[in-house]
């Protein structure tokens, strides 16, 4: 009756994540405990619903940015883009007519065709989520889906996206689909012309997500570029992660600016971390800063700090209503808070080589790292999908994982990004991504960007900082 | 303390982590009675004041109570009885009068009012309300026609209600049935075209469907999102610490030390207890530090580590013990007295912090069935004053001694805590509030708190 149970394992801590881990004979075992919340068992695919110009792909590859950067692999599968690779030159709307039996298996093999990468993607290249973009209107189509997904082991969550707003249909037409390669030799007029005809092709079959007929479905209707929203059925966490988001963001034209504090004392001595003021240099800056951000003339503008005193003081210097938030202080460098490089290279050079091998999920002893970093900083994000303009004045790797997230940038990348002091990033979206201008303001600063060395734990290391 | 904050209480909301709404808000509830409103303003004031939004709920039917000394029956309710309708509007009206008084005078956040509020009209006399006293207003409506759900509803908190004190559950039953009826026929639900303009949430079959309209701000979309997690199955959290830790025996705090023999003990007590109480579907759940995982990994089944589930950060004082922080820092250590939920240790977290660390987790609680957390002793104490709705300053002194297991389960409007101790000793780590928290007091007094170690 009594069983004993076995001795538990010994734990030994990663090297590189600092996660505690069991062992046999020192060496790790595999483990699932290593993720920070199992988001879901199996994986999930997501599909749109709608006609043309609803946003579907915009809401696909916005959510399949989001989720990649909070550490979900998700990859979009946009059918139109098989259809374009299929039939080389997109001749008029009448391929999309519902009685072109030529182009409706053509169309048929293209979805087939995503479907089949989608497996490929969630099934063998450790894929988690996988986004399937297309306009999905009937019954019949959604039903093929489902049961492609039952067959694999998806779960299935769709997202439709409703909207009868001329203007928005208009203004969608205008900004994505006159610049697709469809389009590429009319003109605006015919442009415009053609894309009406084709979505005219879509609506006489156009079944919408039914709350009788598709009661038993998980899905959010999104209705009205997000006036009103119905949710059913969500089934697990990634699923309310999802919804969450997605009832967050918004179309409203705006910009936001990432900017770093002035340069501080400790940047001066090459020291990284600590909390230090701004240096002669580094007010100079805060100053020039509130004289450019007048110049924008931005109306309702929000200030966002960290806590630390060196954003603040920027902040102050431009006299305006700001807010701190603890959540943007900088990476915590642990034992290695405040030191140079020089002085890490020697006393812990095992920790600054491990770092140049993976410098996304380093993390520092008694630190945190970019992976970290990425989590504490979600929040962030997700308010300033729901502002308008806003100015957030940070750190190094802070603005790199914020800037990460805006372009779409790669865990790998991310750590590498460069976010010089005394520089302004604006960042505009626009279509499907996000303009980038870089404002210098014309004052001096040291430069703390560290390029990714040649690494090998056993090659001596050169570190590369100006330190005065 | 907070780093360059000297700005008032009253300021532009500076300092605090984000903005949540420039106005108060007013959270109304609407639908027929055993819906579930009383259960939906409860715990969701629970959740906005942990989250440090001020908040407080206002029951019409409690107003009523205290009117109407003693409840006949369900009459009293029904549509055509003038004086009834006279002293329930009367009631309404001296609700939504303190909630002016709470928003309005006393740093009121958000105030819910709780009550049926069926018809447009009686929805509409609030909208006025609220926009003569610059409130923003949410609805939050409960659609409801299962039968069992009503009926469990029914059974788990109105038998118990004041109203039914002298009758048994059939009359009790039969009163609350009748009384729900005379509702039935004056309820306007929210309406898809003619409320289009309102900002609402409307729950349908208790979470599996929800219609959301017009969302304002950063605090209702919160609303919103904790809502849509909430579940009535029942299940049990269960929360712990790690086992005894090396550096508990000595006497230090924070670190990141292995457990001692008592505490190897402690691990595998614990491993049998979880069998014992044969849980369906037990998720575990610990930090990333060495002391919880290492009391999971006796349990022998698998676990989720959780960075955020990481103890407080005592920065400078890390692996200290009590005297040499008094030693070391004799200031520190008497503001953290002063105010222990808001004081933040040198370069590194407040109570404070932590509960805003926590937050995921708390959602995560809510969307998940039977947990078991092994995390420490002042993150349990922040996840266990959500749970029982401690305030700011009980939380940083509630009692979670090692080796000891709460089983906390759902019931009725709030939270059975069963305390369940492994019978495996253990140092005590609970350290009082000293009655001297002085800047300038002896150490004797600093110290008379401090319990015993090696």
């Amino acid at each position: 009756m009594d069983e004993t149970p076995p001795n538990p394992r010994e734990l030994t801590q990663n090297p590189l994540k600092k996660i505690w881990v069991p062992c046999k004979n020192g060496l790790p075992e595999k483990h699932i405990s290593q993720r920070k919340v199992c988001m879901t068992n199996c994986p999930t695919l997501i599909v749109t619903v709608g006609l043309p110009a609803r946003g579907k792909t915009y809401i696909s590859k916005k959510l399949t940015r989001y989720l990649n950067w909070i550490g979900v692999p998700t990859r979009e599968f946009n059918v139109g883009q098989y259809r374009r690779e299929y039939v080389k030159i997109y001749k008029s709307f009448e391929f999309f007519r519902p009685d072109n039996e030529e182009g409706l298996k053509i169309r048929q093999q293209c979805a087939s065709a995503a479907l089949n990468d989608v497996r490929q993607y969630l099934t063998d290249e450790g894929g988690q989520v996988a986004v399937f973009d297309a306009t999905n209107t009937t019954r019949e189509r959604r039903e093929t889906i489902i049961q492609f997904a039952e067959q694999n082991g998806f779960k299935v969550f769709f997202v439709e996206s409703v909207c009868e707003d001329p203007d928005v249909i208009q203004e969608n037409i205008v900004q994505v689909k006159l610049g697709s390669p469809d389009y590429t030799n009319c003109n605006t007029e015919e442009a415009v012309e053609d894309f009406m005809k084709r979505i005219k092709c879509y609506e006489n079959s156009y079944e919408t997500l039914d709350e009788s007929l598709d009661r038993d479905l998980s899905y959010i209707k999104i209705m009205d570029v997000g006036r009103r929203f119905l949710v059913n059925r969500v089934l697990d966490h990634i699923q309310s992660r999802i919804v969450y988001y997605l009832m967050n963001i918004h179309i409203t034209p705006r910009s936001i600016y990432l900017c770093r504090h002035g340069e501080s004392e400790l940047n001066v001595k090459g020291r990284i971390g600590g909390d230090s003021g701004l240096s002669a240099r580094g007010k100079e800056f805060a100053r020039f800063l509130g004289q450019f951000i007048q110049e924008q003339g931005i109306s309702d503008l929000k200030v966002w700090t960290s806590q630390m005193k060196r954003t603040i003081q920027t902040a102050e210097a431009l006299n305006v209503p700001y807010e701190q938030w603890k959540v943007l202080n900088e990476i915590d460098a642990g034992v290695c808070e405040e030191m140079m490089y020089e002085e890490i290279q020697e006393n812990y050079p095992l920790e600054f080589a491990l770092r140049d091998q993976d410098k996304y999920r380093y993390r520092y002893p008694k630190g945190e790292s970019y992976e970290d970093l990425v989590q504490r900083l979600e929040p962030v994000i997700m308010e300033l999908e729901r502002q308008e303009n806003v100015l957030v004045i940070c750190h190094q790797a802070v603005m790199r994982c914020l800037l990460a997230y805006f372009l779409d940038k790669t865990a790998e990348e991310l750590p590498y990004l460069k976010c010089p002091l005394h520089t302004v990033l604006k960042l505009t979206p626009v279509a499907y991504g996000c303009k980038v201008e870089s404002i210098s303001l014309n004052v001096d600063a040291v430069n703390t960007h560290r390029d990714r060395p040649e690494v090998g734990i056993h090659t001596h290391t050169h570190t590369h900082t100006r330190n005065n």
